[in-house]
């Protein structure tokens, strides 16, 4: 019944959509209504993290952004990080690394990394501790999902500035 | 078998990558909440705003007008149905206190009223039109206030029972009292060197899955209603549903995908009743999902627990009498109240040799948030006391805290008379120990914190001051002649198995565990393994994830089963090669003759059997109940660092030692270990509730801190094998146990540093604060 539908016009994971929406939309509620599962609800309130995705590069929580403040910019969710045949490094390191328990903050996990992996050059503890902060997991005590992180991060280091 | 053979073990005992973890680190649709249909009604609750009110009248006739409302349901219009809402063994230990919808409210977050419409707005606006009319009564808001006399009776509906004969007297608030005796406490006590007498509390804490509670129901095309939910306990789930809603278990079908963690508090069922009256009333499917303050306010909590200590101890280290009286607050609703209290003696007591034991367990109800099973399950509350105390008594008769252990600690064996005595809801088993590797964990973590160097507190100076602590651990593995588990394992033409298990996989990797259990037995390769776990309709039954059950109960079932299929498969691969079976043998997915020279593939076998000749299906089934509880142990070390002018405690390192048998899976078994040992630590230095008439004010990540990435304490796991001849390849079991040592280890750590022994936690900046300051005066 919606006569004047407002609409949000975004790059989500490299393809230009339009989506009808409302004022007070969050971002978390039209991602996952639009399909896109992995970006997920754990508290509503910007605390936990399993939200997050990237908008215009840096690590954002969905459930606090309204959808319609996504307009222009450009957005990433973990759907357009890795495929099964191949996982990002940072997935395979974790699904190796035994790092994934129930997986529900994963994601967030991924796209907090993505973001420093874009951002950084070089990755010294406290600066990846401060990226990674904002994601919380119940189940593993960080252990094994910052030494997926650190044995990622530690080869980029080796490798070298980014030539991109 | 012995610790020797496992070297040979090629599945078990090796880390083999979890079988869910691509899908999840790759964010497919696999929860709860991702499979809910986008014309799912959304369910939405009114809660009492009261600790302790009687419910006037109800009018939902303006909210059932507004738009998009489908349905609400109140007590009006439900049926009135006594029940439990803890999934345990049937018929529970727990009071049947609870219905659907009542005309009482115990508690700030109880349920008063329920909309399902179109949309989450439409559904709170609804909310917002219902008219309560409440009389408020006085609310009873500590173990003390309840036990008084006179004290406002909580439950007084006259349905409130237990369903099995155990003391429940709603009426002074009593949910439940169980105790034992061994020896002659007051004996032991007389012939004692030293005596101490000392009293602990333990605070409520909530479980924080990330994945809040999530229920979602549908009905199928057949009538029937479909629950898809995030649930430790589905075929409790099943059961209880059936029950709560007055219709036959047969009606529903409850499916468990993926779950978002749980650590107890989904041993619980707290939406998928609600879920299903809609969806029978609507037709729809409804989905409910509790925000993160619902998921604190009304979901289950760990129980608060105050214990009284008293033990007596020779100057010779020889302990004389340990009695233990606990008082456990249950908050508005019983379950797991009795169950909770009797793990503060069964999974504590038995640690150390003693031979003249008290123990009291008493639960009250409070109009306080409701306690349910939280990993570790009472242990955690005592282990603080107990640990606590061996350090006193150490430092009394002047003997090293890690000798004293040592000294005293149970081992393969030995037996205890606490293990008969105290069962779930009945008498325990008595039981001796198999495996007990708990010398070699405190020997491996006392080398690896620098034991050592531990110094006397009145030795140290400045503004910060270290210290070290330790504790042992015990808990149990599944509950004996209660629990029960079922598996069954089909073959397919490529070789491949449909493992087919009850057993309830909520982000611990039992999937995989049991996957490798399986693959083991049959001499196949873990990758060869479809595992399909709780769907009420599809598998067989298992009590589902609790009491650290699932690998030592549904592992065993699930190798049970897996070596009634390989019968079926030596069978069909000796006729195949024209072999009498006892010359047959299967080895790396193969039936072959002892010497090697004729073989045919598991593929072969499963396509003969199913296309050629004799035709069956290849499956094997099994049940599983175990006859005991064999602990895992465990020696927890800690080094923090006191600030005495802050009081801030700062931890430096954490050693978390366990023996755990055999490790089916090392890494996932180090993941269980690390996260447990954090989320302890976690709890004994920040997490707790805060109340304001009844009324919890930090409901969010934000005032009820859980450590994070930054706040992560160096956390050094170590698996001390040993092997458990009851277990599937020597295994007992893992999750649990880790989450009881960082109270009592801090708790002695800082005595070590400062001379502050602070007998409840969290070690907040405050509270240790203050207890410095009464050392100095």
């Amino acid at each position: 019944m919606i006569k004047h539908p407002h609409t949000v016009t975004f790059t989500l994971n490299g393809e230009l959509k339009t989506f009808i929406t409302r004022p007070d939309e969050k971002l978390l509620d039209l991602l996952r209504r639009e399909g896109y599962k992995g970006t997920k609800y754990g508290c509503g309130q910007g605390t936990c993290g399993a939200c997050t995705v990237l908008m215009d590069g840096r690590a954002v929580y969905a459930c606090l952004l309204f959808a319609m403040q996504a307009e222009n910019r450009n957005v990433r969710t973990i759907e357009s990080v890795g495929t099964h045949e191949k996982p990002s490094e940072f997935q395979q390191e974790l699904i190796d690394g035994a790092a994934v328990q129930c997986g529900f903050c994963i994601p967030g996990m991924i796209m907090s990394a993505e973001a420093l992996m874009q951002a950084e050059e070089v990755y010294p503890d406290d600066i990846v501790r401060e990226y990674m902060d904002g994601n919380l997991c119940r189940c593993t005590g960080y252990e094994k999902i910052w030494g997926a992180l650190r044995r990622v991060l530690d080869r980029r280091e080796a490798a070298g500035p980014k030539t991109k | 078998m012995s610790l020797e053979q496992t070297k040979n073990f090629k599945q078990v005992n090796h880390s083999v990558r979890k079988v869910d973890a691509v899908q999840l680190a790759l964010g497919k649709p696999s929860y709860v909440a991702d499979f809910a249909p986008r014309d799912a009604l959304i369910v939405k609750m009114l809660w009492s705003p009261h600790p302790h009110a009687k419910i006037v009248s109800v009018d939902v006739s303006a909210a059932e007008k507004m738009p998009g409302v489908k349905a609400v349901l109140w007590h009006g219009n439900v049926p009135r149905i006594a029940h439990c809402t803890a999934g345990q063994g049937f018929p529970e230990p727990s009071p049947y206190d609870t219905f659907m919808f009542d005309v009482k409210v115990r508690f700030v977050g109880d349920r008063v009223a329920a909309v399902a419409a179109e949309t989450e707005e439409q559904a709170k606006a609804a909310l917002a039109k219902i008219k309560v009319v409440y009389e408020k009564l006085t609310p009873v808001f500590s173990i003390d206030e309840a036990m008084a006399d006179g004290a406002p009776i909580i439950h007084d509906e006259p349905e409130a029972h237990v369903p099995i004969p155990i003391p429940y007297e709603p009426k002074k608030n009593l949910v439940a009292r169980v105790g034992c005796e061994a020896g002659d406490f007051e004996k032991g006590m007389q012939e004692a060197d030293f005596t101490f007498d000392d009293t602990y509390e333990t605070p409520y804490a909530q479980h924080c899955p990330i994945e809040p509670y999530v229920s979602l129901a549908q009905i199928d095309s057949a009538g029937r209603i479909v629950i898809t939910t995030s649930t430790q306990v589905p075929f409790h789930c099943r059961r209880i549903v059936a029950q709560t809603l007055g219709i036959p278990v047969q009606k529903i079908r409850v499916i468990k995908p993926r779950i978002g963690g749980g650590f107890g508090s989904k041993q619980e069922i707290l939406l998928e009743d609600v879920v299903a009256m809609f969806a029978l009333r609507t037709g729809r499917p409804c989905f409910w999902q509790f925000t993160r303050e619902e998921n604190f306010r009304t979901g289950r909590t760990r129980h608060p627990i105050r214990v009284r200590i008293r033990t007596g101890i020779k100057k010779d280290g020889t302990i004389t009498a340990i009695g233990m009286d606990c008082w456990n607050n249950t908050g508005a609703y019983g379950g797991h109240g009795l169950t909770v209290v009797s793990c503060c003696g069964s999974k504590v007591l038995p640690l150390y040799r003693c031979e003249n034991i008290h123990f009291l367990g008493k639960v009250y109800y409070t109009n306080l948030p409701v306690g349910g099973a939280y990993r570790g399950f009472g242990a955690t509350q005592a282990f603080f006391a107990m640990e606590s105390t061996m350090d006193k008594m150490a430092e009394a008769i002047g003997m090293d805290p890690l000798k004293l252990r040592q000294l005293n600690h149970i081992k393969s064996g030995e037996g205890s008379p606490v293990f008969a005595a105290l069962g779930e809801g009945k008498e325990g088993v008595p039981m001796t120990v198999g495996s007990c590797a708990l010398g070699e964990c405190i020997t491996k973590g006392a080398a690896e914190i620098g034991w050592q160097n531990r110094a006397d507190w009145r030795t140290k100076t400045g503004r910060y001051r270290r210290g070290l602590g330790m504790a042992c651990l015990m808990q149990g593995s599944s509950i004996p002649h209660i629990d029960m588990g079922g598996a069954s394992i089909k073959m397919n033409e490529d070789g491949s198995f449909n493992l087919l298990v009850g057993a309830t996989d909520l982000g611990t990797g039992s999937d995989t565990v049991l996957a490798q259990i399986a693959a083991e037995e049959l001499a196949t390769t873990t990758d060869k393994m479809i595992v399909y776990s709780s769907d009420t309709d599809m598998t067989p039954f298992d009590v589902g994830a609790y009491a650290s059950s699932t690998t030592y109960l549904s592992g065993e079932a699930a190798r049970k089963a897996a070596a009634d299929a390989k019968r079926q498969i030596l069978h069909t691969g000796a006729e195949m090669l024209n072999l009498p079976e006892d010359q047959v043998v299967c080895k790396d997915a193969h039936v072959q003759s002892k010497d090697g020279q004729h073989k045919v593939s598991y593929g072969d076998i499963s396509c003969y059997s199913l296309y050629s000749k004799n035709q069956y299906q290849i499956i094997g089934t099994a049940s599983h109940v175990t006859h005991k509880s064999p602990p895992p142990f465990a020696a927890h070390f800690a080094e923090i660092e006191v600030d005495t002018w802050t009081g801030i405690v700062k931890v430096l390192k954490y050693v978390s030692t366990i023996d755990c048998g055999t490790a089916i899976n090392p890494a996932l078994c180090e993941g269980q270990t690390e996260g447990g040992t954090l989320n302890g630590i976690s709890y004994a230095l920040t997490e707790q509730y805060l109340f304001k008439n009844g009324r919890m004010t930090n409901a969010s990540f934000t005032d009820y801190h859980i450590f994070s990435m930054r706040d992560r304490a160096p956390i050094k796991a170590i698996l001390v094998p040993s092997y458990e001849d009851t277990g599937p390849f020597g295994a007992k079991s893992v999750s649990e146990i880790c989450i009881n040592g960082p109270a009592p280890v801090f708790g002695n750590a800082i005595y070590n540093a400062t001379g502050a022994r602070l007998n409840e936690f969290p070690f907040t900046p405050e509270k240790v604060l203050e207890a410095i300051r009464a050392v100095k005066q």
